[in-house]
Order: structure tokens, then C-alpha cells, then sequence
């Protein structure tokens, strides 16, 4: 089987990304891919990146980060907020080459530290970064409901 | 976060079989390995089989080998064999005191990222843990 190439998203890449996140969270919402590809897919100025595998022309995953600094004092890191690979496509390496991808471009300037956040009950995802060498780390993420209807 | 006697024999059996797929794996040397007598080994392996994680071999000196997707099988797939992991936690109760309730929202808390951690680590990922300490100590 082929490796697959991963490399920046294109626009025609857009209705692939979007139908395989449609498939996976149950939400088809393309004006909001629209604003990631705007603000990762071009412009990124090598700190935000929004990248693909493709193999044969089709979109096997994708995954987008960016290089956050100084937030309550941490030193720059590179964020992944969005990974996923076509449920065909899974346990190939797919995500691995992809978070590789990833790093590497975080490595080039200077991050030494690599961070995610999702869901606790999000098991595949987390499983995977787990797979990755990612554990707990020195940020606790707290939420809070706000709203009239939460006071 | 203490886990059972019956269970930590469970991960590490589980962790011994995994690391030799499909191999015949003799009960008597995981027992050894730990310290545990081989009747109570003999046990928890017997639970590993039946939940399909496990699959007796037979013949001499009998035995197991690992049948489960070590990508797939959680700690915590395992864990709940042996544990009642998603009870009510400590006894506090929402009919409890406010301070009650107050630090059953704090357990509650710690329970659902002991949860997580569990349930995001999968067998492949602890035997890639368990060789990167192997490596440290060699």
C-alpha cells in the first residue's frame, strides 16, 4: 500500500474535509471550514497550518494547528485543535504521518511543546494522541455555562 | 486511585500476553513473574478469557494466548471486569449536606478524568510504555 502525501491544503480539498467531518460529528457546517481555510489554509505565516493526506487525489485526513504563545504565561507551543482521518482509512498510519507533519513545522520554529485539548469521553481521538507519546500536562482546562438561563 | 489486587494482576497479564501475540503463553510464568500464586492467577486469567480478551491453550502445563486488538483494548476495558469503576462515587450523594454535595462535585471531577486517562490508553500504547521504562532502567 502507498504512503500517502501529506501536504497544505488546497481549496479543492474543502468539500473532502468537509464531508469527512460531516461523517464524523453528525454537523455539515461548511461556512465554518470556509473561515479555517481563510485563516490556516493560506496565510498561516508558519505558525498556523492546515494540512492533508492524500492519497491518489483523495483526502485520506486532515489536521490543523497553530503556534500559540504567552497565554497565561506559557511559553509558545504548537496547537492541535483538529485531527481526523476517513474511518476507511484508519490504523494505516494516516494520523501518525499527519501529527508528524505537524510537529515538524512546530520544530521549525523553535516550539518545543506540543499540546491538544478535546473532549474526555472523545476515546478514539484521545486514544490516539495517547498512542502519539501525549499525556497529561501541566494545563487543567476548566469550562463554565454561562447564559440567563445558568445563574 | 488504588486499584484492586485482582486487577493490576489483570493489566499485567494482559500487558505479558499482548507482548507476545499469538503466542502460547504458560499461566505458571506470569505467576512466577509476580509473585502470585498460580491459583489465583488461573482466576483472573479464566475472566480475561471469557470477556474474549484471553484464549486458553491446551496441553501441557496449560495456558493462554492474547486474542484481543491490542490498538483497541483500553485499561479501562479491562479495569471494568474486575471493578464496579462507574458507581456512585464515596458515598456522597445529592441528597447528602451542601458540603457533601459540594465534595461530591470535587470527586466527580477527579472521577471523570481518572475515566479519561483510562479509557484513552490503549494495551499497544502501555507496552510502548512499558518498553520506553525498559529502556530507562536497562
Amino acid at each position: 500500500m502507498r504512503e500517502p502525501q501529506v501536504r497544505p491544503v488546497r481549496r479543492a480539498d474543502l468539500p473532502e474535509v468537509i464531508a469527512l467531518d460531516a461523517s464524523v460529528t453528525g454537523v455539515h457546517k461548511a461556512d465554518y471550514w470556509q473561515r479555517v481555510y481563510r485563516r490556516y489554509g493560506v496565510g498561516g505565516q508558519g505558525l498556523r497550518h492546515f494540512l492533508v493526506a492524500v492519497d491518489d487525489g483523495r483526502v485520506l485526513g486532515f489536521v490543523i494547528g497553530e503556534v500559540r504563545d504567552w497565554e497565561f504565561g506559557s511559553p509558545p507551543c504548537g496547537w492541535v485543535f483538529a485531527i481526523d482521518v476517513q474511518p476507511r482509512a484508519r490504523q494505516r498510519g494516516v494520523g501518525t504521518r499527519l501529527l508528524n507533519a505537524m510537529r515538524n513545522r512546530f520544530e521549525r520554529v523553535g516550539v518545543r511543546m506540543l499540546r491538544t485539548m478535546l473532549a474526555s469521553d472523545n476515546q478514539l481521538i484521545l486514544s490516539f494522541f495517547r498512542s502519539q507519546g501525549l499525556r497529561a500536562g501541566r494545563l487543567i482546562p476548566l469550562e463554565l455555562e454561562i447564559g440567563a438561563d445558568t445563574a | 486511585m488504588r486499584l484492586q489486587k485482582n486487577t493490576r494482576l489483570a493489566l499485567y497479564s494482559v500487558l505479558e500476553f499482548a507482548a507476545r501475540p499469538g503466542q502460547h503463553v504458560p499461566a505458571a510464568e506470569v505467576a512466577q513473574k509476580y509473585g502470585e500464586s498460580a491459583h489465583h492467577l488461573a482466576k483472573v486469567l479464566s475472566e480475561l478469557a471469557r470477556a474474549g480478551i484471553l484464549e486458553s491453550v491446551r496441553g501441557v502445563g496449560g495456558g493462554y494466548r492474547f486474542t484481543g486488538n491490542a490498538r483497541r483494548l483500553t485499561l479501562l476495558d479491562v479495569i471494568r471486569l474486575f471493578e464496579d469503576f462507574d458507581a456512585a462515587p464515596n458515598g456522597l450523594g445529592r441528597h447528602g449536606a451542601p458540603a457533601d454535595r459540594a465534595l461530591g462535585e470535587v470527586l466527580a471531577e477527579i472521577d471523570q478524568i481518572t475515566l479519561a486517562t483510562f479509557g484513552s490508553i490503549t494495551v499497544a500504547t502501555m507496552l510502548k510504555m512499558v518498553e520506553r521504562n525498559s529502556a530507562t532502567v536497562a
